[in-house]
Parts: structure tokens; sequence; C-alpha cells
């Protein structure tokens, strides 16, 4: 309770005192650094698309298969991308000419001049484009690539009932300008050097044979392999002699030695493997700008269980005195900020619409169980927490695995992190998490070194391709049914002929009209999906991520083709809550209270409820709703998981990556566009207005409080999924001192042991977020909760901050 | 016989009610009336309608269903609700669509309140927290409060009784062995202030106390007082108050909440608010009364 009565104006100012007083990076340079990363203009840099142009249009590969031509131009890009070093820095590499210059990927989506107007132009999160770069573009780029790019290539094979549903808004597709990724490095990285994986693929190559029917595809594959293996180390021994040469001209004799230092681990890494931490930081960091390099995979990647991967070389260093505490922390701080220094690739269209941020997703994981089921958290754990507190940059992102082997201490640590604001970081439960992988019949080893990427992603960190093909939008095809088969916004006709809903005898009629629709739009998307998956396997093989994740190597096969050891595509569903309340509302006012007629329902459903406002209040204020520990409601909601987990699982796995279809309820920024493109819903909300975001109760009908809430999403069974973002507010007094924040882990170690696999907090008051939308330029640092990631609310559509506003805010007392 | 009470309210995640994570179940009715009530909706033992005017719509619904005509908006769309008149029939409050009419007071037994604590057991079980009953004053229903809190302990559930001591002492007799923990609410020292603020004497609320404490619940009791700008934060009261507090052998506890404007909630009830303080103590006056307190050895909590 806040003792003191202050005005509205010095409250907001204090509130952003309370966020700013906790940045602060350990040392001048770690500062300067900082500032650097976080006020330097994002561009484009045109670097990359030139040399991927001039490479393929000297045919330099003429003959070879795509394999060994992909890792050709990996090569040559190595050979041949300058070499940036911020002032200062630890840790050398960048995907890029420089801090948040970011390269594109004509091969995978080649932007046309406008799209690179918009970019320049708008006025939320711009990438700034040169003219040189648009000249590039227009005589080099885009003639070279038009009809050659992947995503030309994928849209050209779709067909037409695949893009109409696509075009309406029932889904977008993750796949059309960014490549598959969503992985996270494993204890591999950390233990293997170049020199390590290519012997491996030399055995590879000697064990295979003719006989075998992929002799071929398997031997393209390994040469692929041995020459981006070559090229990574091509990269770092370029950097190695630049620091070289740099420590020989540097004056200040501490730096000096700094550089000295760095040219030795450049030249021992990544070509062999890390022998202490800085190595290991270093090590990772150039296979991250690989893989970042070779595409720009979704979600980019990241170093995985990052406590328990790089504890063994912390203990280490600590125990012969190679390093102490605070110089770990600077170096965590400086790794820290290369994340942040490589913006998201600029997207376009429908993916910017999903995706609107320039976070790129890398997610860092601590806590959790080793190996052994014992408790897996040690002091890097804190450390790291300590680091994320203090530096408060956009990325990279964190997750806080919390099982019940875990102490408590962690998990109050990490909601201290959470007390000021940031909305990092979030929490997720490993327990739930194992069981989910031994589900998806993961071993139990590989279940118990699993983790989160991307936003709430689970998978098998470096042993599984997880792939995550497009949002898939439930409230849109409730619109769909309710409109026999038409899609109200364009008079089409895109989906089955499911029956008037004048003739439905009851709810069920409805619900089962709904499942045919619902499976209707599924069998094309997977048709779609499997496509793309052919295509990308075919056409943009990734040799260099294959490196890294097991089992690619061993199977001499390719990320994209189904090297890695589990296989798994996800389809990530969207508008639980608003579908939920929308269904319970139509059971509740039509067919149970019959408080209004079917017709006059769709009636104002079509008239966006003008004329209807009786009407649309009692659904919003005088219907059950989803979050409030109503069974009435909450059953609904229990029904929808089920039933789009069985459905999604009910298809075969993929033919060429033998993938399993799964089924995972995550947004980004989604609503919001899914939102725009769907009419007026039964549960009260008006056309164009997100629907709700993740498993998260519709904005602002969660009254009950975070209890309720929590209750209310342990019905449904999240083990069956990949996961399930909820979002939820809590107001400053919920972590004011120790006491509150014990019993706020109480309550979340609860919820997790009922069954609840993620939660996150957005602690900012609406009054704070509605100041910083008529002031923007007080507000630049106000980062806030989006969806498994935070970003700068000033940079958000207003769409988006609308909504945020509508999250934050309580019933008036 | 089926046992019912009557509540306003069930409030989970509780954090402020008690030791560790609680479910409170507000129950109408109470003998005092206190200016600065936090609860006013707790005064009245029967029905209320609330007029949340912020969520009305003015689409006189209500106006037309109210089968007493006690409901019409003027000219300027005000409306106005002639209490006299209502029968709490909650025909407006049924029909209201946007809940700006809402009902309060609920009906509930023992079996269907024990339903709905239980759900959050585990929540008890982890953190050492349970189920407070406030209010209103609980102690106005006592067969009620007997049986739930008979049943609960039955449950092994933690039980806490935020009481304003106001009651014969054969009532709080007939609970005590029931209630693990009392949060026992102090106001004014002085009977004469005591009786113009709150409407009654203090001397039953002190007896009672006292009667706790020779019972040899004293550990068990933590002292509440709500610390209110020109009335209860009197030098004078703080200092009759510690020389009585002395007097209570085992006590150690004393948590001091800060008072808050509840106007508008009296607003909507169509009650007086008498306070003319709008604005919560300053933190310095409360660390000041904090340090007071502990001169007497108290463990003092700000905000409870």
């Amino acid at each position: 309770m806040e003792a003191v009565a202050l005005g509205h104006g010095n409250r907001i100012e204090k509130e952003m005192e309370k966020r700013r007083k906790t940045i602060r990076p350990i040392n001048e340079r770690i500062a300067k650094l900082r500032e650097e990363s976080v006020s330097t203009e994002v561009r484009i840099s045109s670097e990359r698309a030139r040399l991927i142009t001039e490479f393929y249009k000297k045919d330099m590969a003429r003959g070879k298969s795509i394999p060994v031509q992909r890792a050709m131009a990996f090569k040559y890009l190595m050979e041949n991308v300058s070499l940036p070093v911020e002032e200062g820095q630890l840790i050398v590499g960048i995907r890029g000419t420089g801090v948040n210059e970011v390269p594109t990927y004509p091969e995978i989506n080649v932007h046309t001049l406008e799209d690179l107007e918009v970019l320049d132009k708008r006025e939320n999160m711009p990438y700034r484009v040169d003219d040189e770069t648009k000249k590039l573009y227009e005589e080099e780029v885009i003639p070279f690539w038009k009809g050659r790019a992947m995503r030309d290539i994928i849209f050209e094979n779709l067909p037409q009932e695949w893009i109409d549903a696509y075009e309406a808004g029932v889904w977008t597709e993750f796949m059309e300008q960014r490549a598959p990724g969503h992985t996270a490095g494993g204890e591999r990285i950390f233990k293997m050097g170049i020199r390590d994986i290519k012997s491996e693929i030399r055995k590879m190559m000697e064990s295979l044979s003719p006989e075998d029917a992929e002799y071929y595809e398997k031997m393209e594959e390994l040469k692929a392999m041995d020459i981006v293996a070559d090229a990574i180390v091509i990269y770092a021994h370029r950097y190695a002699d630049k620091l070289q040469r740099m420590a020989e001209e540097e004056e200040d004799s501490q730096r000096k030695a700094e550089l000295q230092r760095m040219a030795e681990i450049c030249q021992w890494v990544p070509e062999h493997a890390p022998r202490d931490f800085w190595e290991a930081l270093q090590h990772y960091w150039f296979i991250h700008v690989g893989v970042t390099y070779e595409t720009n995979p979704w979600d980019s990647f990241n170093p995985g269980r990052i406590d328990q991967n790089l504890y063994p070389f912390y203990e280490r260093d600590l125990k012969e005195g190679k390093l102490t505490r605070e110089k770990a922390k600077e170096l965590l701080q400086a790794f820290w900020l290369k994340f942040n220094n490589q913006p998201a690739v600029p997207k376009v269209g429908v993916t910017a619409e999903e995706s609107f941020t320039y976070n790129d997703f890398s997610k860092l994981n601590v806590g959790g169980l080793k190996i052994d089921g014992s408790d897996g958290v040690n002091e890097l754990s804190y450390l790291i927490l300590e680091v994320l507190d203090e530096m408060r940059t956009l990325q990279p992102n964190t997750a806080v695995l919390i099982s019940d082997r875990n102490p408590d201490r962690f998990l109050i640590e990490a909601l201290k992190v959470v007390g000021p604001g940031f909305g990092e970081p979030p929490l997720f439960n490993y327990d739930e998490l194992v069981v989910r992988m031994l589900r998806q019949g993961k071993s139990l080893e590989d279940a118990r070194t699993s983790g989160v990427s991307g936003c709430v992603e689970s998978g098998a960190f470096g042993k599984e391709a997880y792939i995550l093909t497009g949002y898939f939008n439930l409230p849109k095809i409730l619109e769909i049914t309710l409109n026999n088969g038409i899609d109200p916004r364009t008079g089409k006709k895109i989906g089955l002929e499911t029956g008037d809903p004048r003739e439905f005898k009851d709810f069920e009629d409805l619900w089962n009209a709904f499942v045919k629709q619902v499976r209707y739009f599924l069998d094309i998307k997977m048709k779609g999906n499997d496509m793309i998956e052919a295509l990308y396997a075919k056409y943009l093989p990734v040799p260099f991520l294959s490196l890294w994740i097991e089992d690619c190597v061993k199977n001499a096969k390719d990320y994209n083709a189904g090297g890695a050891r589990y296989n798994t595509q996800y389809i990530q569903v969207v508008g639980l809550g608003t579908l939920t309340d929308s269904f319970v509302s139509l059971r509740y006012n039509v067919y149970d209270r019959k408080y209004f007629k079917i017709d006059a329902v769709l009636e104002a459903l079509k008239r966006n409820f003008v004329g209807y406002e009786i009407m649309r209040q009692r659904f919003l204020n005088r219907t059950p709703k989803f979050g409030n520990d109503d069974d009435y409601a909450d059953e609904i909601a229990k029904r929808i998981v089920d039933l789009m987990v069985e459905l999604i699982e009910s298809y075969p796995p993929s033919p060429i990556r033998k993938a399993s279809k799964r089924a995972y309820f995550l947004p980004t920024t989604a609503h919001v566009y899914f939102g725009k493109v769907t009419g007026a819903t039964p549960d009260g909300r008006v056309a164009g207005y997100p629907v709700s975001e993740g498993i998260s109760p519709v904005q602002g009908m969660d009254r009950k409080g975070i209890a309720a809430v929590f209750r209310s999403v342990v019905k449904c069974d999240w083990a069956k999924t990949g996961g399930a973002l909820l979002n939820q507010k809590l107001t400053g007094d919920l972590l004011e001192n120790e006491e509150n924040i014990k019993k706020l882990a109480d309550l979340i170690r609860n919820f997790f042991r009922w069954g609840g696999h993620h939660v996150q907090f957005n602690v900012v008051s609406s009054e704070v977020l509605k100041e910083a939308q008529e002031r923007p330029p007080e507000f630049q640092d106000l980062m806030v909760r989006v969806a498994g990631y935070s970003d700068y609310f000033v940079n958000l559509p207003k769409g988006l901050q609308d909504e945020i506003i509508k999250r934050t805010e309580h019933e008036e007392v | 016989m089926k046992i019912e009470g009557l509540i306003f309210d069930i409030k989970r995640y509780a954090i402020h009610d008690g030791p560790g994570i609680r479910t409170t179940v507000f129950m109408k009715g109470c003998p005092l009336r206190c200016w600065w009530c936090h609860n006013p909706e707790g005064q009245i033992l029967g029905f209320e309608i609330m007029y949340l005017e912020y969520k009305c719509i003015h689409c006189h619904t209500c106006e037309q269903v109210c089968p007493e005509n006690a409901i019409y908006f003027d000219e300027d769309e005000m409306q106005h609700f002639n209490r006299n008149k209502c029968t709490y029939c909650s025909i407006c409050t049924d029909n209201c669509p946007t809940g700006a009419l809402e009902f309060v007071g609920r009906k509930i037994s023992v079996d269907e309140l024990l339903e709905e604590v239980e759900r959050d057991i585990t929540l008890y079980d982890s953190s050492g927290g349970g189920v407070t009953f406030s209010g209103g004053e609980p102690l106005m229903q006592p067969i009620f409060l007997r049986e739930s809190l008979k049943k609960l302990k039955e449950r092994y559930i933690h039980t806490a009784l935020d009481t304003s001591g106001y009651a014969s002492w054969d009532v709080l007799k007939s609970v005590m062995d029931y209630v693990d923990i009392f949060l026992y609410d102090l106001k004014l020292y002085d009977d004469y202030e005591h009786k113009l603020y709150t409407g009654v004497s203090n001397k039953i609320i002190k007896g009672n106390l006292m009667n706790l404490v020779q019972s040899g619940r004293g550990k068990d009791v933590i002292l509440r007082m709500a610390v209110i700008p020109g009335i209860t934060d009197t030098e004078r009261n703080i200092e009759g108050w510690k020389s009585f507090i002395q007097k209570l052998r085992d006590v150690e506890e004393i948590d001091l909440l800060p008072y808050h404007d509840v106007s508008e909630k009296f607003r909507r009830l169509g009650k007086e608010y008498k306070m003319k303080v709008h604005e919560s103590p300053e933190s310095e006056k409360m660390e000041e009364i904090k340090e007071k307190f502990e001169e007497i050895g108290l463990r003092v909590k700000i905000g409870g």
C-alpha cells in the first residue's frame, strides 16, 4: 500500500525513476557499450545482400550440389564480410557491418523498393535505408533474386485455397520471409571445437557406402558441412589478425593486453573447444554469428541452458584464480550487449504484423534440473539474474526455469528482478516441461537438458528442430462458422458450408460445425506446411546450423531435411480467451438462458453491435468469462485446448523431416493482426479490436484476481501442448517487500504444481502507459511485456499499446 | 436446518489479512458506523444496491423495469434512486447490462462457503495461510461464523477473525476455540470520541480484549489500528492505547493501516461520507507512530 498520497505527475515520475534506477552496468566500459547499443539507430546493411548476390551471379559454384553451393556461399561471406569491433568490447563478431546494422537475406525474401521505403520511413520501428542500398537493390539484388527467392518459390507452389485463407487472416506463415530455426544450442556447442566436428564428418564420409540409396545426398551434405566448418575458422582467424594489429597500435597498456588476449582466443576458438570462461563466450558467439549469417532463422539462435553450459568453465577458472566473480560479470555484460547489437531482421507485410519488434528472441535459460535430475541452480544462475537486472536491454531474453527441486531463494531473486517492471524474466514450470518432453518421446536425459526458446516454446536443446509454422486464428474460424463458410469481411466463401446457425438445435450443433470448420482449415494448413518444409529441405539447407544440432552430422542430414534427433512442427493457436468467451456467451445467452435469439446475435455481429449496445454490454458484463475460476466458462477453454491438441496431433508426421505435429499457444503480436481482420465476436468484442493473447483471459475480463486466473488456466492440460503463454498484471504492492514477494513465490509454486506452464508479469501502471502515449519522447526507455518478450512501449503500434493498457488496468476501487 | 450467512465478497490471494496467503470472507452487518469505514457495504445486515456511475451507459433499463418506480433519470441524465422505495427484488440489477447497478449481499450456506474457500487449500498449506473472516463485523452472525470456523478447523485450515470486538463476551467466547488468530481493531481510546466517530462505546471492546488475554489467547492477538489523520493519530490517542496495551500480557504485534479516502464507495451506496480529510497520512507520520508503539516492545507493521 502506498502510504503517501502523491499527485498524478509525481506518481508517474516516481515509477519511472524506480525503473531507471535499476540500470547499473558494472563499470564505465560496459556503460559506454550499453549506451552505444541502445542509442544507435537501426539500419539496413547491404553488405550481405551484395556478397551473396555477387557469389550466385558469378556462378562461383557452378555444377555443385545445392548444399555445397550454400556452403561455398557461406564461406564467401566469412572470407569477405567486414569485421567491426565495438570500442572496448571483450567479445568480437557481429552479424552485419556494425552495431544495429542489420543484413538482409535476398535468397529467402527479396525486399522490394517499396518495402525498403516503408522500412525507412515508418514511424514505429524503422530500419534506415541509405540511397546506396536502394540503388544496389534496384540494380543488382532485385533483378537477380526476384522469382528465385524462397518466398517467391513458396507462394508459387501454394494452392489457391491456402492463399485465400492466408489473405483472410485465418493464419500466418512463418517461413515466408524467414528460415526455420527455432532451436537452441545444447551441450555440444560448449564441448566441441571445429576440429572435433571435422573429424566426425570425416569418419561419417568414410563409413558411407554407395549401397546406401541416399549416398549422394548424404555425401554432398557432409561436404557442405566440412566447407562451412572451415569457413567459421577463417572468420575467427581474420578477427585474430585484426585484433593483433589493433593491439600493436593500441597505446593504453591495459587495453593492449586485452586485445592481445582476444586475438589469442580467436586463434583458438572455434577451431578448438573452449578451455575457459572467456573462450566459451567467444566460442559461442562465433557460432551465433555464423548461424545468423547463414540464414535469418526465427528466434536467431541461443546458447540454451547457459548456467549449466558455462558453469564448468566458471568453476574451474575461479578455482585456478583465472577469474573473479566481478570479471565474470563484466564478461557476461559484454556478452549481453552482443545480442542487443543484433536487432531482428527487417520483416514486412503479414510477418511484420505477427512479429512487430526489433527483438530477435534469443532466450538465455537459467535454473531447472541437471541431467541427473538434481537441482540445476548454481552460482551462475544468480549471476545471470543480476546481469539481467543491471543491463535491462531489449535483448537477450531470459527464461527462469523453476523446478520443485530448486531452492526458494532462486524464485525469490527472480521475482525481485521482475519488481521494477520491465517484464523480464518470465517464469517456467520445469517439472511440467520435462513431462511434456517425455510425452513427446524424448529420452529422460534429453528431457532434462531441454528448455524454452523463442517466446515460450519447449524443446530438447541442441537436439531438436521444432519449427513454428504460423499463427492460427481461432476467433476468425468461429466467425466463418457463424457465416456458414463465408468470410463476412470480403463476402468470399473460403470455408466449408457447415450449416446456417439459425437451424442449429443446440450448442452442440454449433460446436460440431466449428470442429468441422477447424479441421477443414487445418487440412489446408498442414498440406502447406509439409510442402514448405520440402522446399526448404531442397533449396535452403543449413549446413552450418547442422554442425551444432545433434544428430545432423551422425545422420549426414541437414537440419532442414530432418537431420536432428527430434523433429516437430508447431501450429501456434491464437485467441483462446476470445474464442472461449464467445462460445460461453452463445451458450449462456442464446441456448441456456435464452436471453437473445441467435438471429438477433448474428444481426448484431453483422452490424458490429451498432444499435445493439445493451446486448453488447450484457455480453461483456453479465456473462460468465474465462479466467475467473468459473467452471461454466473454463470448461469451454478446456474443450478447445483438448480439441486443438487432438486435431493437430491426428495428422501424420511430415514426409521429409518426419516431424510430429503439435499445438502451441502463443501470439507474439499476431493477436493484434488477427483482431484487425476479425469482425465483432459474441463475447462483446468489436470488429478490429485485438483478440486475446496467449492463453490469457480476454483483456480486462479477469475480475477475480490472479489466484482465480491461475485456477482457471490449470483446468486445461498444458502438458499436451508445446507451450502456453500467460500474461498477468501485478500491482506494485504485491512485489513491495520481502514478505509479499515470498507470498507471490508461494503462489507461483502452487500454480506450477497445479500444472501451469508459464507466467510473466507486467508491473506498470496504466497511468504511466497513457502518459507515454501522450509524450513518447520522455518515455523512450519504457519497456513492457508484450508476448514472450519485452519491448519499448513507444515503439509498439497504437493498437497494441491500447491493448496493453487494457491488460494492465484494474477495476476501480 | 441449513445455516446461512450473509456476505458481500470473498477475496482470494488476500495477503494483508493475516499470515500467509489467505482467502478473506467479507460478512455483512456491523454495529459500528466509523466515519472512515473502508468497507461501508459491510455495515448493514441486509441487501443493498450499489450504483457505479462510471459504468452506466444511461440506457434507462433500470428505470423501465423497476416495479416500485424507485429509479428515474432526470433531464441531465442523472440517475436518482429512491432507496426507501426499494424492496431489493434485484430486477434492476439483473437487467442492468453493464453492472453499473450491483446487488450487494449474497446468502451462502456453510457448505457452499467451504466449497469456495477450499479451492485454494494448497495455497494455505504451503504459505501458512488460511481463511480470514472480516466485514462488517463477523460476530454479528455468530451461528454461521461458529459453524464455518468449526468446519474449517476440522479440515486443518488456519482461521483468522478480523473484529471490532464489539459483541457480547458470550458470542466471542463461543467462537474463540475455532479461531487461530484475532485481528483486533483499535480505534479511539477515549470513550466519548469513540462514540462520536464510531457510534458506540469502547467499553465492551476493551473488556473483550482483556477477557481474551485472560483466557490465555493474548499471543494470538494482532492489534490493528487505522491511522486516521486528526482522529486516531493524535498524541493523546496513541499514548492512551499504549498505556492500555502495556497491561495486555502476551500481545506482541500491532499493524498500522493508513487511511484511504473511500468517499466514492459511500456515494455509490447512497451514504453520507462524514470525513473531511481526503489525504492518506504521510509515510513520516506512519513511521513516527510505529516508533511510539515500538517503545513498549511491540512488533509494528505498516500495512498489516
